[in-house]
């Protein structure tokens, strides 16, 4: 009731300010919007949207929610490698001011993630103060299809929304038809090593883990029936060796460099068949940080690793595909080179 | 009760409380070292024993369970629960204060702010536990140089003062380095951190603080009487011809050096240094003489009680500053509500 309430408000501010053309677009948490025929500067929510519309329409971006690094800048295309640094809107943390937000004047606020009550009624308070529209969209990975298009629709680019949910679809069939064909127990059993001294992991079910098992990964972190939150957990040494994964994942440089001399890990399936892979990170990760659609690249690369037979993959071409098509970049071999250091895992001498 | 009386009066059960606690924690840790993620079974556990005390070695991941991996965190929990429950008590008899526990002059938040910077630089993890460890230490040295300075005609007072100012120094630097910091690495390293957790114990850490545990402990037993003076007050103590500024100087430093070094491999880990002592109190009385070595034999015994209750409870590991408030915190509220007995 008040949701609608405030609706009429916000729609009403918008007839008084915005006589443009206007769209409507039903976001994710079944909100109707109203949005300008035009929309040529979004905000950003989060880190996440911030993937979501670069890769959609790069020149509508106003600005990251954290500047780019110097080596990240490489990974994005130009004209974008130095936008402001806006802060961030969603969770409890907000270092976006509502100032800034109305000083960048957008035409549209973009969330892409879980859709909570929380969100929700955040987006609701900011649209009613700014009386900017704001959408929400379904961040989960096997949504991602349906988010391409949703905002590509709403940024007015809806052909490039068909394309590359369209090969997001292909890439989905194509693994599910694979794992179709590979019964539970010939899956690799793998474990998502965090930290430098790699004892944090991601739980089965976990949103950290979500493309290692949809890459067709058995997550070893796995707590069973037990009702309790996915999320990030501190495992122990014991708990590792205990469950002796054949395929460890990891982001941390640190410990990819490390995890090869140490005599604890050693006893490891994985690090004896050298089937440690470190995640490329740049320009965004590839297993998570932020959970968007950086994971695409990540799930084929996933699956390459998991299944070498059906996967035979040529990486470095589908990188340079991948780069070109959602990144806007054209990655040279020197690029690639940093790009890949360690993705293939390596094997101790 | 004056000193002596305490001395004297039930001396021989007190002592026998003592052996007790002892033999309870060496038979806690003995059938703690046959539990875990891992079987290893008792016969397995024996044979393993005997081999590293013969010098040799099969190179079986039962035998690095156990003595690379379940040993060391056992003798860590050990370490860590007699550091901070001897440190406690220390204090608590130092300050003349039952709700005293081992941080109330920063050594926890301080060592906090080291291993969080250390976390938001991504140093190596051995250099992490150095900041955390030099963190706790520089804090009381800030905390007592800044007492030292004010002069106050109640000199515990303002030492707790500038403790507390201290902390909440720290405590805000902490929080503004998990603003900055990378949330999707770092943030939940910091969080873990600042919980406590034994779950990544490796050999090298239990040698790396057992000598500082013993450094500080040294003095502690050394200077017994004189603590018990101390704890009367400093016009008692002076009456009785102890200096009590000096002494509290070599006492504070000498528990801070300990608790310093625990939290630096361990991470914060709280209640253990606050509820010890009082139950080692109203076993074995006040006398530091015996409340000492049973705050200490409590503190191990509880917190290997503890953490291997989190390895084996289930396939994720509770981090353990939690569930030590989990046990703690009622406890605490049972001894208020039961008023000061056995301390008085």
């Amino acid at each position: 009731m008040r949701r609608k309430l405030v609706l009429i408000i916000v729609l009403f501010g918008l007839c008084g300010i915005a006589p443009l053309k206007a769209g409507e677009v039903t976001d994710s948490a079944g909100r109707t919007i109203s949005v300008p025929e035009e929309v040529n500067k979004v905000f950003a929510s989060g880190p996440p949207a911030s993937v979501l519309v670069y890769v959609l329409k790069p020149d509508a971006l106003t600005g990251w929610p954290r500047a780019l690094r110097d080596n990240e800048k490489p990974y994005i295309a130009p004209a974008q490698r130095e936008l402001p640094e806006l802060g961030r809107l969603t969770g409890r943390g907000d270092t976006a001011n509502l100032e800034v937000v109305l000083k960048v004047a957008p035409d549209l606020i973009i969330d892409f993630g879980s859709i909570r009550e929380t969100y929700i009624s955040l987006a609701d308070i900011v649209q009613m103060r700014t009386s900017i529209p704001y959408i929400l969209v379904d961040g989960r990975f096997e949504a991602t299809p349906t988010a391409l298009r949703l905002v590509g629709n709403a940024l007015g680019v809806s052909e490039r929304g068909e394309r590359l949910a369209q090969y997001t679809e292909k890439l989905f069939a194509d693994l599910d038809a694979t794992l179709h064909a590979i019964p539970e127990d010939q899956r690799p059993r793998v474990y998502l090593a965090r930290g430098p001294d790699g004892l944090e992991t991601g739980l089965k079910g976990s949103i950290n883990t979500e493309i290692i098992e949809r890459a067709g990964g058995r997550n070893v972190a796995d707590p069973g029936d037990a009702d309790i939150r996915r999320g990030i957990v501190q495992a122990s040494m014991e708990q590792v060796l205990a469950a002796n994964p054949d395929t460890i994942i990891t982001w941390d440089r640190t410990f990819f460099e490390t995890v090869w001399n140490d005599p604890l890990w050693a006893k490891v399936d994985a690090v004896q068949k050298g089937r440690v892979y470190l995640s490329p990170l740049l320009p965004f990760g590839w297993i998570d940080r932020p959970p968007s659609l950086n994971r695409l690249i990540g799930l084929r690369w996933l699956a390459g690793i998991f299944f070498p037979e059906h996967f035979r993959q040529d990486l470095r071409a589908q990188v340079r595909e991948f780069y070109s098509m959602f990144y806007h970049v054209d990655l040279d071999e020197a690029a690639l080179d940093t790009l890949l250091a360690g993705a293939r895992g390596s094997r101790p001498q | 009760m004056s000193v002596r009386d305490v001395s004297c009066a039930s001396h021989l059960p007190a002592w026998g409380i003592v052996g007790t606690l002892t033999v309870a924690t060496v038979l806690l840790a003995v059938s703690a070292s046959l539990v875990g993620a891992y079987p290893v079974s008792l016969a397995e556990a024996a044979r393993i024993v005997f081999r590293w005390l013969s010098g040799t070695s099969n190179g079986s991941t039962a035998e690095t369970v156990l003595l690379e991996v379940r040993l060391p965190r056992i003798a860590a929990a050990l370490l860590a629960g007699a550091a901070l429950a001897g440190s406690g008590a220390v204090y608590q008899g130092l300050f003349r204060n039952p709700l005293v526990s081992p941080d109330i002059l920063g050594v926890s938040t301080g060592a906090g702010l080291g291993a969080v910077l250390g976390i938001f630089l991504s140093l190596p993890i051995i250099l992490i536990q150095g900041f955390a460890f030099i963190g706790g230490l520089a804090t009381v040295a800030m905390v007592y140089a800044i007492a030292a300075a004010v002069r106050g005609r109640e000199p515990i007072l303002v030492l707790v003062l500038a403790g507390v100012v201290i902390s909440a120094l720290a405590g805000s630097m902490i929080s503004l380095l998990k603003v900055l910091a990378d949330p999707y690495d770092q943030l939940p390293a910091i969080t873990f951190w600042l919980l406590g957790s034994l779950s990544s114990i490796r050999p090298a850490d239990v040698w790396s603080v057992l000598p500082a545990i013993l450094l500080g402990l040294v003095p502690l037993v050394l200077l017994r009487w004189r603590i018990n003076v101390l704890s009367l007050g400093d016009d008692e103590a002076k009456t009785l011809g102890i200096e009590a500024g000096k002494l509290r100087i070599i006492v504070i430093a000498a528990a801070t050096l300990m608790t310093a070094s625990v939290v630096a491999i361990s991470g914060v880990i709280g209640w253990v240094g606050l509820v010890m002592p009082h139950i080692a109190r109203m076993l074995v009385g006040p006398n530091f003489d015996r409340l000492l070595p049973a705050s200490m034999l409590l503190g191990a015994a509880y917190l290997l009680g503890v953490d291997t209750l989190v390895r084996t409870m289930s396939q994720v590991e509770t981090p353990l500053g939690i569930l030590t408030a989990f046990v703690g915190a009622p406890f605490f509220l049972w001894l208020l509500a039961r008023g000061r007995h056995g301390w008085e």
